[in-house]
């Protein structure tokens, strides 16, 4: 691309599908807008909250006039599971300040997301530390805090569950028996006849931690009531830092009872999200508006970074078998995967991250015979949810970690085992998907292989391993790991929320986009901005973005699972190109030419006999017309389904596919790893804007290392003892490799302009090649991550005994 | 009633009743409108409350206000007009097309300095504190100086590269906006 | 309504001291445990400003360090360089720019964190600590400062004037600290070693304190012992190792465990020693 340097490169679809056909980007029928002429798409401009944002200008939730607002405060349990015997708030002697507890909820006390199991106030039980069985409201937070601290629960403690294995052997809350709250099981071939007829079987057992969002700005909302004439709550009106707006206003809608218009939910300046702010604003929301209701006044909920860390959703701690056979040469036969996730507390969206888990699990690779089974249990910890990955991350961990394991029982390099077993183009996955296009699993590998050099550095370390000479210099190792992405919902889930995405012509002659995806640095209403204007065909200028307010904008579903760009991008486009259809034909009547002579590029209405400014013909329809709007709507694929009850059919309607190499150095005396150097080659389909796309796949990465060797979240007693910044270690410059970051465009015909999902991608790869490399150092294979230095000098101490 | 201390504020003196202890950031922010400076931790270690305090980088959150008596300080709002200007008060909405940002911020906005924007202001006040000292800084240095303030979006690549633009060790990868700063959100 | 007051001389200070103020130098541990026990102070004292705390110069038979020093001041300082690289060294491995940039050592000292990264420095390199008040100045040997865990002889009404590293300071200065991570770290075991001119493959005047294993910052009496005027080999290095594992107490805690710090800690000890070996001084 003309004005990119050094790092990003585009290979052509010609080159980056292994012994594929030419496939070209123009005229991608079904999902996208026809495109002959991109000019903002695929350019690296400048985003447009950047200046806001380097100058300190744009306001987050805990910037904006507080205009007199009371402020909420939570109480929180200190028990993991345990019943509520008493809440008084007799000592809370401040006149104006309000106590609110479950009886105070009203008859819908639920965080209303998958399951209704969530309580927003507790309820006669607890069954988390951090559980929230009262709130405070009082004009200043400090009289809220003062206030909180007053209030004295009297509990019952009972015994807990509090992890996999206590909830394995069964939980005292569903008489013993395993406490389920999801099951998803996929099967393909004949794994028994699979693992007859292999040579070599080897089985692993692979374990994940908790991982904390630690987006820089914690959770925060504000909730203005809405009073009728006596003075009645008739409505709420909140701002947050939030992911989803419709999914609060589902959740207040059903809270309160209150029809879709009593409900309005903003979005603001939001600082990081990660999926942490997907679910949980949902809670806290609720919380707000309860107090507001109470009160009578607009009230703020802002957390301190504690209250963040002990009260919010994190990643799902996994624990996931494998069992492989393979022939010698190191070719798949059978696949036995048992995936095992500890959902906390409450189911939140504990299916979902399972499902996602699961249909990755056999990573990215051809195997004719694969059995998956998963669960999650519940156990008396804080409810996980959603955090970028969504179970990916964990099931493909286990699966990376295996196949090394494969190819060192086989002798065969990490690479090799690799690219013998991944995906190709025709390729069937376990849910007998087949994947007829888009796939770069040989593509992504192949390049990090030549990028890296690895064959030769990986060959070296492991012969630098016995040479070893004691003078404390560091260990050097390599890793590589390969992996696949779904972007979308899973299954049906797109088809079931049918989101939309419109954009409007203004009277002010800009073209509007509408739609409810957020922004929470991932570049999205820039992104949009470049979409729609090359669907259109109008200059980037011509193109702003509404805030995602549910009073003016469609639900566009949520802004995760990898659908930004894919889907609602593909939307904003198709809608933009109906807008554009609107005007051309009007173009056409006004100057007497046939509507298909006209043509609407860059700003230009153009003709054989010249070419007319849009914003004149805008002016023009605006005047006769008033705004115009385009609504698309989404649109299954046709021939795709998805069986939910035998999880067979199409997935995901496409794939991401990544591969990362990392390197690393290991203090042999300490054994503290250094991350060195950070390689990593993405398909993405199509690039929108390079820059934001590689920091994507930088920010995404590091959070996977991040996870893989130095977030540790350890719990005693069901609370999480890592509560603050000083102790959950998220990385700093100092920890941060260099980066070479590779992007490759192998379209699909699924998204605008060939592009799939990026978010999520960057955030499955990490750990595993991480880990690889400290093997390849050390010679030390671990299982589970953090890889942190103590548990490295632990399995070095138990190969020095044995 | 509330001892009142006297510093100097973005280039303009400043005077707040308060108790003395207060932390600066809640001085800023809460008394004096600032609300550049984000709270990400409130114990020091996630840099994004950074500050400068007579021209170097410090955690606001960590500076107790009878210690700023005499004191210069520059916040990120201060750096948007340079040292010396006049500041008004925090604006959502679209920038004036004459307002200036210094060099630094726009290279840092242009080349994917800033994702969510949390961290940006305590980064971009570090970084300014850095190339003070360092004008050309290798990225060992910049990794040394500005480790104190944490970013969980980028990656922090896109920061040691705009670094790396903004002082000619780089070629830019970033469109600068052709028009003004406009920012399109309605 | 609490005073503050912001004396210029130890003089001024004097009253405040006298009413028991709380002494507030960089504040950087101090507003954290404030802002999360949500204490308040019935009257807080500014040391950065007195005279007598500034200042880093030789005078004498010592370097005469200000308690208002940040590391910051340390870190740039030619005479610390010169004379203590060691706490210097310590000094650019505490929590990062805008940390140091507050942080006194007089602080670091007063705070009496187990894991306070330039403690073991000052403990190697042979501190003394003045502290003045209302009554005479005394001057304290800084192994004599703690007496239990974050406790000190530092009366209320006292404070930390100078600290003094005596002249000629020792030639061979190591300092390690192994961290949580890169930056921003605490110390799972911090180390400073120092001792006299490695001559005829033997140190004098050993000595090696650690942080981060006990209650307080300890010199490892036993080890030094060791080391002391023994030929220097990967024997005695090995040894040592042994020793150090023996000695110390660590603990696990939400950072590390005790086997970890243990193992390090030795190590640590370890490698120093084979690195005196293979580059020797003299």
């Amino acid at each position: 691309m003309e004005g990119c340097a050094s790092n990003i490169f585009f290979a052509s679809a010609e080159t980056a599908v292994h012994g594929g056909s030419t496939r070209s980007r123009i005229g991608l029928a079904i999902k996208s807008a026809p495109m002959d002429h991109l000019n903002a798409v695929g350019r690296s401009v400048l985003r447009p909250d950047g200046l806001a944002k380097v100058t300190g200008r744009a306001l987050y939730l805990d910037d904006l006039p507080e205009n007199g607002c009371w402020h909420g405060a939570t109480v929180r349990s200190a028990h993991p599971s345990a019943l509520i015997l008493s809440i008084d708030a007799s000592a809370v002697t401040d006149p104006e300040a309000r106590v609110l507890t479950a009886k105070d909820v009203g008859p819908r006390n639920s965080v209303h997301l998958i399951h209704d199991d969530w309580p927003i106030l507790a309820d006669g039980r607890v069954n988390h530390v951090g559980e929230p069985v009262a709130l405070v409201v009082a004009p200043t937070l400090a009289r809220a805090q003062a206030a909180a601290k007053l209030i004295k629960v009297a509990y019952q403690a009972q015994t807990p569950v509090l992890d996999l294995d206590a909830a394995l052997k069964g939980d005292p809350r569903t008489g013993g028996r395993e406490n389920v709250l999801a099951k998803c099981n996929v099967q393909r071939g004949d794994v028994d006849a699979g693992f007859a007829a292999a040579e070599v079987i080897l089985e692993g057992e692979y374990t994940t931690g908790h991982q904390e969002h630690a987006y820089i700005e914690p959770h925060g909302v504000l909730a203005t009531p809405a009073l009728g004439a006596d003075g009645a709550f008739v409505g709420i009106d909140v701002v947050g830092s939030l992911q989803c707006p419709y999914y609060v206003h589902k959740a207040l809608t059903y809270l309160f009872g209150l029809g879709d218009d009593a409900i309005r939910v903003r979005q603001s300046t939001t600082g990081g999200g990660f999926g942490g702010k997907e679910d949980y604003p949902d809670m806290i929301a609720a919380h707000a508006a309860l107090l507001s209701r109470a009160c009578g006044k607009a009230v703020k909920i802002v957390y301190e970074r504690q209250e963040d860390i002990i009260a919010t959703t994190k990643r799902h701690p996994s624990r996931v078998r494998h069992r492989t056979g393979v022939k010698r040469d190191g070719t798949l036969v059978a696949m036995d995967i048992d995936v095992l996730l500890d959902g906390g507390a409450y189911i939140t969206l504990s299916p979902v991250v399972l499902s996602r888990a699961v249909l990755h699990s056999a990573g990215a690779y051809s195997c004719p015979n694969v059995r998956i089974r998963g669960r999650v249990l519940a156990t008396n910890t804080p409810p996980n949810g959603a955090f970028r990955g969504f179970g990916a991350p964990q099931s493909l961990f286990a699966v990376e970690r295996q196949m090394d394991k494969v190819a060192r029982a086989l002798g065969l390099d990490p690479f090799a085992v690799r690219i013998r077993n991944a995906y190709r183009e025709g390729d069937i996955t376990p849910t007998g998907q087949l994947l007829k296009e888009s796939v770069s699993a040989v593509a992504v590998l192949e390049r990090a292989k030549s990028a890296t050099r690895f064959a030769e550095r990986f060959a070296a370390n492991e012969g630098a391993r016995a040479a070893r000479k004691d003078d404390g210099k560091p260990m050097r190792g390599i890793g590589v790991s390969v992996f696949w992405h779904g972007s979308g919902f899973t299954g049906n889930g797109e088809r079931r929320m049918m989101s939309k995405g419109a954009v409007r012509l203004r009277p002010d002659l800009k073209i509007e986009v509408l739609s409810s995806s957020t922004d929470f640095g991932q570049g999205t209403e820039g992104i949009f901005r470049q979409i729609v204007a090359d669907a259109c065909g109008v200059a980037l200028d011509d193109v702003v973005v509404h805030i995602p307010d549910t009073a003016a904008v469609p639900d566009s579903g949520p802004t995760v699972a990898s659908r930004t760009v894919m889907v609602v991008g593909g939307l904003l486009a198709r809608a933009g190109a109906k807008l554009a259809e609107t005007l051309r034909t009007f173009a056409a009547h006004q100057s007497g030419t046939a509507p298909a002579a006209v043509v609407l590029s860059n700003g230009f209405f153009e003709t054989d006999r010249g070419r007319t400014p849009f914003v004149d013909v805008a002016k023009r329809y605006v005047t006769l017309h008033g705004p115009l709007d385009a609504v698309a709507t989404f649109e299954p694929t046709p021939g795709s389904t998805f069986d939910e009850a035998t999880y067979q059919g199409d997935a995901y309607a496409a794939y991401g596919w990544g591969a990362n190499v990392v390197e690393v150095e290991i203090d042999p005396d300490t054994f503290i790893t250094r991350v060195t150097k950070l390689t990593t080659v993405s398909d993405v389909g199509h690039v929108v804007h390079p820059v934001m796309c590689a920091g994507q796949v930088e920010g995404g990465t590091l959070q996977a290392l991040g996870w893989g060797y130095l977030e540790e979240m350890k719990m005693k007693d069901g609370r999480f003892l890592n509560d603050r910044m000083q102790t959950y270690l998220i990385p700093t410059m100092a920890d941060t490799p260099d980066m070479e970051t590779i992007l490759l465009e192998n379209p699909t015909t699924q998204g605008p302009f060939g592009a799939k999902g990026v978010g999520e991608l960057p955030m499955d790869g990490g750990a595993p090649a991480l880990l690889q490399a400290i093997e390849n150092a050390t010679g030390i294979s671990l299982s589970a991550i953090p890889a942190t230095p103590e548990r490295i000098f632990a399995a070095s101490r138990a190969r020095k005994r044995s | 009633m509330s001892p009142t201390y006297r510093f100097t504020l973005n280039g303009k003196p400043a005077e707040v009743a308060g108790p003395p202890m207060a932390r600066l950031l809640d001085v800023l922010r809460r008394d004096l409108g600032l609300t550049g400076s984000k709270e990400g931790c409130g114990e020091g270690e996630c840099g994004a409350c950074t500050v400068l305090l007579d021209n170097q980088p410090v955690c606001s959150c960590l500076v107790p206000l009878f210690q700023v008596e005499g004191a210069v300080i520059t916040t990120i709002e201060g750096l948007a007009q340079g040292q010396a200007g006049a500041l008004a008060q925090g604006q959502a909405g679209a920038l004036a097309p004459d307002e200036k940002a210094t060099e630094l911020q726009r290279v840092f906005a242009n080349e994917g300095g800033a994702q969510c924007g949390a961290c940006t202001p305590g980064m971009i006040v570090t970084i300014k504190a850095l190339l003070d000292r360092h004008p050309k800084p290798t990225r060992d240095q910049i990794r040394e100086y500005v480790s104190g303030t944490l970013c969980r979006c980028t990656g922090y690549e896109r920061i040691f590269r705009a670094v790396e633009v903004l002082t000619g060790q780089r070629p830019a990868e970033g469109e600068p906006a052709a028009h003004s700063d406009e920012v399109s959100r309605t | 309504m609490s005073l503050s007051w912001s004396p210029k001389t130890l003089a001024e200070a004097r009253e405040a001291l006298a009413q028991g103020a709380t002494k507030v130098a960089g504040a950087t541990d101090l507003m954290v445990t404030d802002h999360a026990s949500g204490r308040e102070h019935a009257s807080v004292l500014n040391v950065l400003g007195i005279s007598e705390l500034q200042g880093i110069r030789v005078e004498g038979e010592q370097l005469s360090i200000g308690a208002a020093s940040t590391f910051t001041l340390i870190r740039q300082s030619p005479e610390m360089a010169t004379h203590a690289p060691l706490l210097v060294h310590a000094a650019a491995t505490i929590g990062a720019a805008q940390i140091q940039n507050r942080a006194t050592i007089g602080g670091n000292i007063a705070n009496a964190s187990p894991a306070g990264d330039s403690l073991p420095a000052l403990l190697a390199l042979g501190a003394m600590i003045a502290i003045s008040g209302p009554r005479e100045r005394r001057i304290v040997p800084y192994n004599a400062f703690h007496t239990g865990y974050r406790t000190t002889v530092l009366g209320p009404d006292e404070l930390i004037e100078r600290v003094f590293i005596p002249l000629p300071s020792p030639a061979v200065q190591i300092f390690r600290k192994v961290g949580t991570r890169a930056a921003q770290a605490i110390s799972k075991v911090v180390v400073g070693f120092a001792s006299d001119r490695l001559e005829h493959h033997r140190l004098a005047n050993v000595r090696l304190a650690m942080g981060s294993i006990a209650a307080v910052p300890v010199r490892l009496h036993d080890v030094e012992i060791l080391i002391e005027d023994h030929p220097l080999t990967a024997d005695l290095a090995d040894r040592a190792a042994s020793l150090v594992e023996k000695t110390i107490w660590p603990i696990d805690d939400v950072r590390s465990t005790a086997e970890y710090r243990r193992h390090v800690a030795g190590q640590v000890v370890r490698r120093l020693l084979l690195d005196l070996l293979a580059a020797p001084l003299a």
